[in-house]
């Protein structure tokens, strides 16, 4: 039995076209991310499958359970952990952690042993009112809570949005533990870094999926010729980059730029440009420090190049 | 769970608990209390050296302002009508000898009793003035004990009634607030925060997550009905002349009508606002204009009346002076009581109609 699928599932919101035909399938004890910017439809995908909205169209299954007409059913088995902070901020952490222990009719003692690894940062902290946490602390908390019934599958709506790095990171470390206790785990996240740390993923933008696939495959699939460019001006170097009739498409990706570069006709794995030629062009556009080289893609290069197909 | 919200947040409970005491204190003892510069009318038909001493003290004080000399006793009745005098001070003839002859004297204190506040100030200010010029007799002479006897008499309002009328009014604000009021925006909170969602999300019964949000309210509301019930009784001197049970019924019945208005309410609004802005606006208003509280309903124009027949608070009150005022038992507000029931079972329905199991 799959953990959750859903098929052709379309939402709209306020006249706004949230979800355009959304079909997953993700298997038990699977991370499978969704990734995506701000405004996809990530969320609004997470409310369907956690039974909070209703689909326009389409239909959608969890743990083989209809989420409309099993909607009682599905809520015992799974967990949910919104966007933002939804805990009580005036109460305490580890009143927090009871009452949602008590919520699902279990106790902290009884599920200990699947959230010691999480609960044991946050220990410290017990007695600390939970608004007045730090943003890693909070989500840490926000998962003891959503993990306290032992849920089959996890949805994790941007867990590690406003998280630090290393909390991040930790965060993630405890998501591949959970999934050697055989729980599936939906999680979304904007942060296209992230996308490696999955099974498989699925990227989406304007309430469409570009593509489901491991993380590697759909790096594989990268078809264009990608350079990473430097130079002394960056800004400038965006702006003439783009002005060469080459580039197909150019982005800047921290202190780099990628450009994806036109292909020759007649060999179709060869550059229309050769780097030399390019370094020239720049330089006649008095660019100093120039530094070109071929590049592996990432999965942010390949999410760009699928949105702009 | 609600209680440690409410108690986490101490200023909560305290406004939960003490807004009530307040309110009624506020309306039962009249908003301002200190009167300065009341007009004074003067009828002395004796003139003499005591009725000149106690005219002058009066206009002497901070409190008074000597206004007028009436001349005969017709006018007596017309001034009130006439100027907006606050005070008409009747000394009887022959003031001063009656006081050396017989002991006695009176002096009569009329005021407007349809601002029952500021009549019973007045009297009490000039009182306590005809008592010190009296001190001042029997220092000056030891001889024979001198009586000065001030009698008050109120115009339009002899018995002083308002408290009576405040209590049952400032009681069905009240619960309207803290019942509607206080559910609406402590389930609008858990939308808005988003906790709302959490909680959907588990094996717990929609339903029963919100009558446990209310449960909490229901018993602060008792709370404060008994605290309310306490102070217009022995604070406030107001007798519960009917039966404390059929009473006691009666606020049941209108707490829990509040409790599913809020339920209503928050079924509606999405954030914590909009159920202030709801309950604030659609029942606050309403209740404290419409229900006969502040003004009386039968001299409204007929919209109005029409409108306040849909106010529950409207009929509680009503109920509520019957039994507590008039004493009148459970045969007499059968009328009240099952409006209020009709009104309780249609609100429960519709909200349970309007209620989500899920976000939208």
């Amino acid at each position: 039995m799959k953990a959750v699928t859903a098929q052709h599932i379309k939402k709209s919101y306020n006249g706004v076209q949230a979800l355009k035909g959304v079909s997953l399938e993700v298997e038990e004890g699977e991370i499978f991310g969704i990734i995506g910017p701000d405004g996809a439809g990530k969320t609004t995908l997470f409310r369907i499958l956690t039974t909070l909205l209703l689909p326009d169209s389409g239909s959608a299954m969890v743990k083989g359970f209809d989420v409309i007409k099993a909607y009682k059913l599905i809520r015992r088995k799974v967990g949910y952990m919104p966007g933002r902070f939804s805990l009580y901020h005036d109460l305490t952490v580890v009143e927090n952690l009871r009452i949602f222990a008590s919520l699902f009719n279990t106790s902290i003692e009884e599920n200990y042993d699947l959230i010691k690894d999480i609960y044991q940062h946050i220990e410290p902290f017990k007695k600390r009112r939970a608004g007045a946490l730090s943003g890693g602390m909070k989500q840490k908390l926000a998962l003891s809570c959503a993990l306290i019934h032992r849920p089959e599958v996890l949805f994790l709506d941007e867990p590690t949005t406003g998280v630090d790095p290393l909390s991040r990171k930790e965060l993630w470390e405890m998501l591949k533990k959970l999934k050697k206790q055989g729980i599936a785990i939906l999680v979304s996240t904007p942060y296209m870094d992230e996308a490696s740390l999955c099974d498989r993923i699925a990227l989406i933008q304007h309430g469409i999926f570009l593509k489901t696939e491991t993380p590697q495959k759909i790096i594989a699939q990268f078809e264009n010729i990608l350079w990473s460019v430097h130079s002394k001006q960056m800004f400038q170097l965006l702006k003439d980059l783009r002005s060469n009739p080459h580039v197909l498409s150019c982005y800047a990706f921290g202190d780099t730029h990628h450009i994806t570069v036109e292909k020759k006709k007649a060999a179709p794995h060869e550059a229309a440009i050769t780097i030399a030629e390019l370094e020239a062009f720049l330089k006649e556009k008095g660019h100093l420090d120039i530094k070109i080289d071929p590049i592996q893609a990432g999965i942010e290069d390949s999410f760009l190049e699928l949105a702009n197909k | 769970m609600e209680f440690y919200h409410i108690f986490r947040d101490r200023w909560t409970a305290i406004m939960l608990l003490a807004l009530p005491v307040l309110m009624i204190i506020l309306f039962g003892f009249g908003i301002s209390t200190e009167i300065k510069n009341s007009k004074v009318a003067v009828y002395d038909p004796s003139q003499d050296v005591a009725t000149q001493t106690i005219v002058d003290n009066l206009a002497a004080n901070a409190y008074f302002d000597l206004e007028t000399y009436v001349n005969t006793p017709k006018e007596i009745e017309t001034i009130f009508q006439k100027s907006d005098i606050g005070l008409l001070v009747v000394f009887s003839e022959n003031f001063y000898e009656n006081l050396l002859h017989t002991g006695e004297a009176q002096v009569q204190l009329i005021t407007d009793g349809t601002d029952p506040n500021t009549a019973s100030t007045l009297v009490s200010y000039a009182t306590s003035i005809i008592e010190e010029y009296q001190a001042e007799l029997l220092g000056n002479d030891k001889g024979p004990t001198y009586q000065i006897s001030p009698i008050t008499k109120l115009l339009y309002n002899p018995n002083l009634t308002a408290v009576y009328n405040i209590v049952p009014g400032v009681l069905g604000l009240v619960l309207i607030l803290i019942c509607t009021m206080m559910t609406s925006v402590s389930i609008a909170r858990e939308k808005e925060l988003g906790t709302m969602e959490v909680l959907l999300v588990s094996p717990i019964s929609p339903l029963l997550i919100v009558l446990s949000k209310i449960a909490p309210y229901f018993l602060i509301s008792v709370v404060d009905l008994i605290s309310l019930l306490v102070i217009s009784v022995f604070l406030m001197g107001v007798p519960i002349n009917g039966s404390f049970f059929v009473l006691t019924c009666l606020s049941l019945l209108f707490i829990l009508l509040a409790l599913s208005l809020g339920l209503l309410i928050s079924t509606i609004a999405e954030s914590q606002m909009s159920a202030l802005l709801m309950s604030a606006m659609g029942l606050i208003m309403p209740v404290s204009l419409l229900s006969g509280l502040m003004f009386p309903i039968e001299n409204m124009p007929l919209l109005l009346q029409v409108l306040a027949q849909f106010v529950p608070a409207k009929w509680y009150i009503d109920a509520l002076r019957d039994v507590m005022i008039k004493g009148l038992g459970f045969s007499s507000i059968i009328l009240e009581v099952s409006i209020l029931l009709g009104m309780l079972v249609v609100l429960v329905l519709t909200s349970l109609r309007n209620f989500k199991v899920r976000l939208e």
